[in-house]
């Protein structure tokens, strides 16, 4: 018993010795409390709206009102034409559309029913579903006010179109965000360890001391984990499209395209996270914990970006992997082409460089 | 005579590779007793049978009057071990390193904290108390080790090369250190690579190829092989070796 | 011009591991209890030279700064102060040509333990822009030893042939300076000797050698050495010189009981630079004040029987601990 005890104190004090390690194990709880209690969330919760507006008239601006007024919805644009709809979903500016009828006010006072399309993003099926919900009730409510107020028996009927992916299949949602997060974790944490294990086994210090130029050890060691990843991009698609029946809607090439270049920065990335490891499992813990559960939590792949709060909407500009799936999602899903995806390959591009530029400057000719 | 350690026919094999082939041998109370063999003539793997980590193929063998085979964690409890690669823990201090295996080995408090106010005095650690063993030079955590390894007063103490590397003055105090132990009744079990500590051994054996190929006091061993020192009876005796590994 | 010259070098590092400062040349440690500098003397490095063709030591343990001497020299890391050159080139400015000329056997024989032999082989002379065959000469009776285990993985090898083969690897481009950072450590004693064979007849087809070791009695093979300790150069001479340095006179004392011999040796006032020794204890006496006569009766009177006292010539190991003792003694 007392060797228990003693051992179990000297475990304590390795632990608490040891202050990087307490820091994670006492500060992650309270990270993620607060990330799940205030910043992630499904709810449905200021979700974009525009509404489409033929001509203005006291119906549709007493609806577009309410929808503004409530918590669920934030009107951000009004349109007037059909064209502007995919313009809308194109640029993510809204996921849901709110369409009414040319003259929607008149055919309301003389027929009596009036029609009303709500065009939802079902990229997300069950994001989808809540707000379609959230908003027919609020047209309810309005049609119940209106009757109350005429005693007519009104009627608004919403009819539901669910945009991109019309069986709500929530693989559509997910399989976007497992490429971007396999092909970020692949590549980065397996190309740190792989040149760390290099200096930890002593070798890098024979390959300094030749005239071996230390960018063929770079390049020797990404290339493997590239030609890897290739395949594991190969694979997913393949599964995706055969087994999970989740189209490729848009360009096939443009999704190549901004895969290799997803690639080819989460290599960086890998090469940056080697040059300051100094051991595999130190590399390890980095790529995985740093690289994972920010891209999990903070990509969009599972917690929609548009519901968290402006500081964490800005953080999660800076994560490779937001950008990737977005652009992956516009492609399979959305069916466009190049010419949508070109900030998500503008932001990926300069991310590479930037990241190519520090490690290259940071990696070391000498030992320290 | 109080054996305190006896091995007969003793033997491991590893597959089709025997490690240890037959060794029989015994050693005093009190003696100092030298462990000698090339690397890969089997002399790790024999000291692993011998402090319980092992289970020998074939052969018996007593440590501290307990069998190696059926009584392995009654012969850990009454042994001490130290060697190069394992040591203290870097991360605590001197003391919290005495208190861990004291308490390991089962010695109550009071004794604890009696024998390690003793000891610190011996070494003239005092100052050095309360530092982390990752601060101190490799000297003072070599004869701490030591001191640590027979704490609490093992039957057999077994050291493994425990002065790889250390500088001669160090060395020299280490050894004095031995001796201390081994006139208070504690029997020593060492291996090394400097011959000239052979020569500090009541008896020696050398290992070569898995066998013993001699067994002897030092200065038995040099008339025998007619040599000036240990380091030229290790180079006749090596020389003969088979296993090329 | 010198194979190696390093002038003033100097390196200080805080290890916030072990909460001390640890390098190269004089700098305040606080574990300094043989070697407290005096102030005036703080920040200065360490100098030396090699010539062509030559074997020099580095001979000291642990801790003293053997490795960081030799990752500045193979232009691993740079030295706070002071310059060296290899071959004519500087450390710092033209360490490119450096790394192509230069064998670098770093600690624990850096190989790739799941390459097998000749895998690490022909990697290693890629490496280096030149194939196995091209140099064979040099390696051939290094690496005949462990020819018939070329298919073997390095992992699985003893420490004997992993040292062979590492070598090999160091020698494989035919450098003209080879840096052997303690290639005999934890290596049993007839590989070691064997070791030092081999560099003998490297050193004879003009391979300049700076070998680092812990083990004194390897210090007589070098052309010259260079005690270290604590950061420090003690000495740096051919061996014979060193000897010749000693200042005492040193006997070798043996009787029947060895351990009541030191006791009693220290025990005495007159005799307390007394050190076991293997088969005999060294002391070490001032020359003129001392009687050989006076110390066996001495002993006698302690109850000792077969006294032997010879006068002999000290080793390395005996110039090395009166050095250290006498630099503790100047503060």
């Amino acid at each position: 018993m007392k060797q228990l005890l003693s051992f179990i104190r000297k475990e304590f004090y390795h632990i608490l010795r040891d202050k990087p390690t307490i820091m994670i194990l006492l500060l992650m709880p309270v990270i993620q409390i607060i990330l799940f209690g205030f910043a992630l969330t499904t709810e449905v919760k200021d979700t974009r709206v525009a509404v489409l507006i033929p001509e203005n008239d006291e119906a549709t601006s007493r609806i577009t009102e309410r929808i503004n007024a409530s918590a669920y919805f934030d009107v951000v644009n009004i349109i007037h034409s059909n064209k502007e709809i995919q313009e809308t979903f194109r640029d993510g500016n809204a996921k849901l559309v709110v369409s009414f009828e040319s003259g929607f006010a008149a055919k309301l006072k003389h027929d009596g029913v009036a029609h009303i399309q709500l065009i939802a993003d079902a990229t997300d099926p069950n994001a989808a579903n809540s707000f379609t919900f959230y908003m027919q009730n609020i047209i309810t409510a309005y049609q119940q006010e209106i009757m109350g107020q005429f005693k007519n028996p009104y009627q608004i009927t919403p009819e539901v179109k669910m945009l991109y992916n019309p069986q709500m299949i929530s693989a559509f949602n997910f399989v976007p965000g497992v490429l971007g997060m396999i092909l970020i974790l692949i590549c980065a944490m397996m190309t740190s360890i792989a040149i760390v294990r290099e200096k930890e086994m002593g070798t890098m210090e024979i390959l300094l001391v030749s005239p071996m130029k230390p960018i063929y050890t770079i390049l020797s060691k990404i290339t493997p984990y590239f030609v890897l990843s290739c395949i594991n991009f190969t694979t997913i698609i393949l599964l995706s499209v055969f087994v999970l029946k989740v189209p490729i809607t848009g360009s096939f090439a443009s999704l190549v395209v901004v895969s290799m270049l997803y690639i080819f920065v989460a290599l960086a990335l890998g090469l940056l996270i080697s040059t300051f490891a100094q051991s595999q499992v130190a590399a390890m813990l980095i790529s995985g914990m740093g690289l994972m559960i920010p891209v999990m939590l903070l990509s969009g792949m599972i917690f929609p970006i548009e519901n968290m709060p402006w500081p964490l909407q800005w953080f999660s500009n800076i994560i490779p992997a937001r950008w990737y799936i977005s652009a992956v999602k516009l492609v399979m899903i959305q069916g466009l082409g190049f010419s949508a995806i070109i900030k998500e390959m503008a932001v990926l591009s300069f991310m590479a460089l930037v990241l190519v530029a520090i490690s290259m400057k940071k990696f070391k000719v000498r030992l320290e | 005579m109080d054996k305190v350690i006896t091995a007969s026919n003793l033997t491991k094999q590893f597959g089709h590779f025997t490690a240890v082939d037959n060794i029989s041998f015994e050693v005093e109370r009190g003696e100092i007793f030298g462990f000698l063999g090339a690397n890969g003539a089997g002399k790790t793997t024999a000291m692993r049978m011998l402090s319980g980590l092992s289970k020998p193929t074939s052969g018996v063998g007593k440590v501290a009057g307990y069998d190696i085979h059926t009584q392995s964690e009654l012969v850990k409890k009454n042994i001490g071990y130290m060697s190069q690669k394992f040591s203290l823990y870097d991360d605590l201090k001197v003391w919290e390193n005495i208190e861990l295996y004291a308490g390991i080995y089962g010695m109550n408090d009071r004794e604890i904290k009696e024998k390690t106010d003793k000891l610190m005095h011996e070494l003239n650690f005092e100052r050095e108390r309360d530092l982390l063993v990752g601060s101190l030079p490799l000297g003072f955590k070599q004869k701490l080790a030591f001191s640590v390894a027979i704490f609490h007063h093992p039957q057999v103490v077994f050291l493994d090369e425990p002065t790889g590397g250390v500088d001669p003055v160090t060395r020299r105090m280490f050894w004095e250190l031995i001796y201390k132990a081994a006139e208070d009744g504690i029997t020593i079990f060492v291996t090394t690579h400097y011959m000239d500590e052979a020569e500090y051994c009541n008896r020696v054996s050398i290992m070569v190829d898995g066998r013993i190929e001699a067994l002897d006091s030092p200065m038995n061993l040099k008339k025998q092989y007619g040599a000036a020192n240990m380091d030229e009876v290790f180079q006749k005796l090596a020389r003969k070796s088979q296993r090329t590994e | 011009m010198y194979a190696i010259e390093a002038k003033n070098l100097y390196k200080n590092y805080f290890s916030e591991k072990s909460g001390k400062f640890a390098g190269l040349g004089n700098s305040k440690t606080q574990y300094n209890t043989n070697l407290n500098s005096p102030s005036g003397d703080l920040g200065v490095g360490v100098s030396f030279e090699v010539n062509e063709g030559e074997i020099f030591g580095i001979i000291g343990p642990d801790g003293a700064g053997k490795t960081t001497l030799f990752r500045i020299l193979t232009t691993l890391i740079l030295a706070d102060k002071g310059t060296a050159t290899v071959n004519g080139f500087d450390v710092v400015n033209d360490y490119r040509e450096i790394r192509k000329c230069v064998g670098y056997m770093p600690g624990r024989f850096s190989l790739y333990q799941d390459l097998t032999v000749e895998e690490n082989l022909k990697f290693f002379a890629t490496v280096f822009n030149t194939t196995v065959e091209e140099n064979y000469e040099l390696i051939k009776d290094i690496y005949q030893q462990i020819e018939p285990f070329k298919k073997r993985r390095a992992g699985k090898l003893s420490g004997g042939m992993k040292q062979k083969l590492a070598l090999s690897c160091a020698l494989i481009h035919k450098p003209t300076v080879l840096f052997l950072d303690e290639p005999t450590t934890g290596v049993d004693p007839v590989s070691r000797k064997e070791f030092w064979g081999m560099l003998k007849k490297l050193k004879a087809q003009g391979i300049t050698i700076l070998v680092s070791t812990p083990y004194m009695d390897e210090a007589s093979l070098c052309d010259r050495i260079a005690l270290i300790q604590q950061g420090r150069f003690l000495n740096i001479d051919t061996p014979q010189n060193i000897v010749n340095q000693y200042k005492n006179k040193l006997l070798a004392v043996r009787s029947k009981n060895m351990s009541k011999l030191l006791k009693d040796l220290r025990s005495n006032k007159l005799y307390e630079n007394s050190f076991a020794f293997g088969d005999a204890h060294h002391l070490s006496v001032n020359s003129l004040e001392f009687a050989i006569s006076s110390l066996e009766e001495y002993l006698l009177k302690c109850g000792h029987i077969d006294i032997q006292i010879t006068e002999i010539q000290p080793t390395i190991e005996d110039c090395f601990m009166e050095i250290s003792r006498d630099v503790a003694r100047r503060v």
